[in-house]
């Protein structure tokens, strides 16, 4: 599903990926861990094109981002071409993104009705499904701020299942949340890895990889340094530096 | 420590001199000036009459500040015409502010480099010369283009064209000038608004596949207008009383009307009065409506809106009645 093949990118002069190798495959959870600026956030950004890599390959279901191969040349997508790979992309942020001045049932309607043009009604139908779904029925009429981070997390989450994406992207759900209220975000990734959904995480939470992924990739300084089951790789690391960013979180 | 064997202790609140000397002065300074607006003076016209033979002759008094005049002139129909001028320029004027500043705003914030360039052009030239200037710029543009044409460029060919004085009337230059003026000025104010939004929101609604055009109209720009609604009031305000300018083009606005009127009978004062007294009436009614307006895209953001005046009143007057109630209360407790 995600293919990437050295992929490289820097902000102004600072190099933040050096050389990212990796696949995904259909229905594979992936765990991506690692210390604060390892480029875990910007490689997922990476993915559904918020930010531009500057080399290197990377192919979302066999499609190239943000590119397109024709003869020998790589011609740029238009805007509306990126448009629609990122509609079958789904992200979840860190600080949830959900839309201040639309409530939770527009939230999740508003890009199916704006941008798959998907009739209101049934929109609405999808939306109260998803909504039972990650456990939050009869919350339709709430604005983002009359809900708890967790509530707003898993809103965030029904929104961007919303547009059926056939992968979803979260970049530090849980980090921005308070500790009581972590469970039940993760509750409903879990259920959603349990569906088959192609799913790839930068997590802290190293109960959630070792208990959910299939994979778990160790980014560290824009490289990744140590991927594997996530038995072996959390409890049996055999670099130096993954052992000493375990022994700090675990 | 608590030697008062648990009665009540009596709290003597610290007495600020300073404020009561201070209000002994604001008072006697209020007082000369009401003195002041509401005394007569000598018309300089004497007045004789006999009464019962006895000449008795007296200096006629008039009211220093003219109130007879102003009262006679203050719903004049030329007044009054003056007044509907400058309502109809500072709305026209608002609404192409308004209009131009956020397409101007958006340009500005544009990825396209000629779109933010122009922007910032136009911005520069009419937010860097005086408005004073800008409407005698466009109020003398017939000495510039004396003809209006529709036609092919740089030839003499022409599908219609008309002298400039007769479609750009001094009135439409004035609203052009005001206008363009203000719009330089509001795209300011949309930008801080836009650029207030947090960028989680627009990177949130990209990342669903809305287009750049759907995430400023569905997502950024309704947010931004709680940042953009509040200053808005302030340039309403701002350009009703920026319009008086126009008079130097002959447009004849309220203060037109009242020059007009003073030319002619050198009730200078009075006429300059009684301007001041319209627009402080119109500018009164308009600070009611942007508090209101305020208060209502402060939903949501505000724990709890600001009280109206009313309300506030209503709290005050609860309040010293409470006071009221409790103090007799004490009184009745302690002499039964």
């Amino acid at each position: 599903m995600v293919e990437a093949i050295g992929v490289r990118k820097s902000y102004v002069g600072v190099e933040v990926l050096k050389g990212v190798t990796l696949s995904v495959a259909r229905g594979e959870v992936s765990c991506l861990i690692g210390p604060s600026g390892s480029g875990k956030s910007t490689l997922l950004r990476c993915i559904n094109h918020l930010e531009k890599h500057d080399s290197g390959e990377l192919l979302v279901d066999g499609e190239l981002v943000g590119y397109e191969l024709r003869g020998d040349k790589l011609y740029e997508l238009t805007d509306r071409r990126i448009c629609d790979e990122r509609s079958q992309i789904g992200m979840v942020f860190q600080r949830f993104n959900l839309f201040q001045n639309l409530n939770v049932l527009e939230n999740i309607t508003v890009a199916p009705i704006k941008v798959k043009g998907v009739g209101d009604a049934q929109a609405k139908k999808f939306a109260r499904e998803l909504l039972v779904r990650v456990g939050l029925e009869g919350k339709e009429k709430n604005y983002p701020t009359q809900l708890s981070g967790g509530q707003q997390q898993r809103v965030a989450i029904a929104r961007a299942l919303a547009m059926e994406p056939k992968l979803m992207l979260f970049d530090e759900p849980t980090s921005a949340l308070d500790p009581e209220l972590v469970g039940e975000v993760l509750d409903v990734m879990k259920d959603l890895a349990r569906s088959g959904m192609t799913m790839m995480v930068v997590t802290h939470e190293m109960g959630f990889a070792k208990e959910v992924a299939d994979t778990v990739y160790f980014l560290d300084q824009g490289v990744i340094e140590e991927s594997g089951d996530p038995k072996t790789v959390l409890t049996s690391p055999s670099s130096p530096r993954l052992q000493s960013f375990l022994s700090k979180v675990l | 420590m608590d030697t008062n064997g648990g009665a009540a202790v009596k709290v003597v609140p610290v007495r600020h001199v300073g404020q009561w000397i201070g209000l002994a002065f604001l008072a006697l300074f209020v007082s000369m000036l009401v003195h002041t607006i509401f005394s007569k003076i000598s018309s300089g016209v004497t007045s004789c009459h006999k009464v019962a033979g006895i000449k008795t002759c007296h200096a006629v008094m008039t009211w220093r500040f003219g109130w007879n005049s102003i009262f006679h002139y203050f719903t004049d129909g030329l007044v009054l015409k003056g007044l509907i001028v400058t309502l109809e320029l500072t709305v026209y004027a608002m609404v192409i502010g308004i209009v131009l500043g956020v397409l101007v705003a958006v340009m500005r914030l544009s990825h396209n480099r000629l779109l933010s360039g122009a922007a910032w052009t136009y911005t520069w030239a009419f937010r860097g010369t005086p408005v004073l200037v800008q409407i005698l710029l466009w109020g003398n543009i017939a000495f510039l283009y004396p003809k209006l044409a529709i036609g092919i460029p740089f030839t003499h060919l022409y599908l219609v064209h008309f002298g400039a004085n007769s479609v750009f009337t001094l009135f439409s230059a004035a609203v052009t000038a005001l206008g363009l003026n203000e719009g330089a000025y509001f795209s300011e104010i949309v930008r801080s608004g836009l650029i207030a939004v947090d960028e989680g929101q627009s990177e949130a609604a990209m990342s669903l596949g809305m287009s750049r055009g759907q995430t400023l109209r569905l997502v950024v720009l309704p947010q931004a207008l709680r940042v953009i609604i509040p200053p808005t009031g302030n340039e309403v305000i701002s350009m009703l009383k920026t319009t008086s300018l126009v008079s130097v083009i002959a447009v004849v606005d309220l203060l037109g009307a009242v020059t007009n009127i003073y030319n002619q009978t050198f009730q200078i004062m009075p006429m300059l009065i009684m301007a001041s007294l319209w627009y402080l009436i119109i500018s009164t009614i308009l600070s009611i409506g942007q508090f209101y307006l305020e208060r209502r895209f402060a939903k949501g953001a505000l724990r709890t809106p600001p009280l109206t005046p009313i309300q506030r009143i209503r709290q005050d007057l609860r309040g010293i009645a409470s006071k009221y109630r409790t103090k007799r209360g004490i009184q009745a407790g302690v002499t039964p």
